[in-house]
């Protein structure tokens, strides 16, 4: 894996988790019982120790001196990495929930590939989140099962979230220039397999939640190109305000 | 959502091997599986523990307070019966 191979990988895994986890903190304070409301800023708090790790990882391998914190407080839009997935809207809390899935099941086949690449320091990172993150899908999953098989009402807010959130879902499993590098450069990486194992696990999650899964048809998405969607732009103004506004600000 | 009707659910946390389970607190949840998760959200988040049993709460018969005396005041004076005339070797650690 090159430098700069390694460099966008960071980045990409970083700012999805940076992003996803910025939205989820949204819901500190405002869960539908305290236990759920924990139960989502831990998730929350994980992504962002995932993101930090990530990162840094990013800023040393480029060389350029910048540090986590560069990278997360003063780049623009258009430099951000992640998949839109993480950065739509929380909706009501099945939004939230099925979101969480969809990514949860991605990022776990991912990362068990990652916790085997040569390059010790992103397997490191890899095996480190790859407990935290079977413990999202576990809980994402339940979730799922519990809202689309529970009351009609719950089930009927699953359907309307998955109409929501679904489209932007696909996005994650197409590869693009660079899967195709680290398909090359750093074996066991391989996204076909693992776009495979989330449709299976989707299906399977899906089935017992009584949901059906729509077909696998996508809206067009660039995020991991940096075209993201305008959701973003306010996420950025609120959480890079302070660092922005005090450069130097300290705890 | 309404978390009034959720049952409620007694949490017990061992800390570390070779310690009993020990009564933490209670939360609400719709099942078993989930009074687990949350119980390992609210009170296994800072390193708490090893091992979580959830218990629903109306499963534990509890004894009066006000049987107090007739139930421990009798205790008290029988020394005899107090585990304080030995000392416990520190290799022993936890009784």
């Amino acid at each position: 894996m090159s430098p700069n191979q390694s460099f966008d990988l960071c980045l990409r895994m970083g700012d999805n988790a940076l992003i996803l986890g910025q939205r989820l903190s949204e819901w500190c304070g405002h869960g539908p019982i305290l236990e759920q409301d924990i139960a989502l800023t831990n998730i929350s708090l994980d992504l962002m120790g995932q993101a930090r790790l990530w990162l840094s990882l990013a800023g040393q391998v480029e060389g350029q001196g910048r540090d986590e914190d560069r990278l997360a407080f003063f780049r623009d839009a258009s430099e951000f990495r992640h998949l839109n997935l993480c950065e739509q809207p929380n909706g009501h809390w099945g939004t939230t929930i099925l979101r969480q899935f969809l990514f949860d099941a991605f990022h776990l086949t991912l990362l068990e590939q990652l916790c085997k690449v040569e390059d010790e320091q992103i397997s490191g990172i890899a095996l480190k989140s790859v407990k935290e993150v079977r413990y999202h899908l576990r809980w994402s999953s339940e979730w799922v099962i519990r809202l689309g098989d529970g009351t009609p009402e719950s089930h009927l807010k699953m359907e309307e979230a998955l109409r929501d959130v679904w489209p932007y879902a696909g996005e994650a499993l197409q590869p693009n220039s660079l899967d195709e590098q680290l398909e090359m450069h750093a074996a066991p990486y391989n996204l076909n397999q693992v776009s495979e194992l989330w449709w299976s696990t989707v299906q399977n999650v899906f089935s017992q939640a009584n949901l059906e899964a729509p077909a696998r048809t996508w809206a067009p998405q660039k995020g991991r190109e940096g075209i993201h969607t305008e959701r973003l732009g306010f996420i950025l103004a609120e959480m890079q305000f302070l660092p922005r506004a005090y450069p130097d600000a300290q705890w | 959502m309404n978390s009034k009707k959720w049952p409620l659910f007694e949490v017990f946390v061992r800390s570390k091997n070779g310690l009993s389970h020990k009564h933490v607190g209670s939360l609400h949840a719709a099942d078993p599986n989930m009074a687990l998760e949350n119980a390992r959200d609210v009170y296994c988040r800072r390193n708490e523990g090893v091992s979580i049993w959830v218990v629903p709460s109306n499963h534990i018969t509890a004894s009066d307070p006000g049987d107090a005396e007739e139930l421990y005041e009798p205790a008290k004076d029988k020394i005899y019966r107090h585990p304080t005339f030995y000392t416990i070797p520190d290799e022993i650690g936890h009784m």
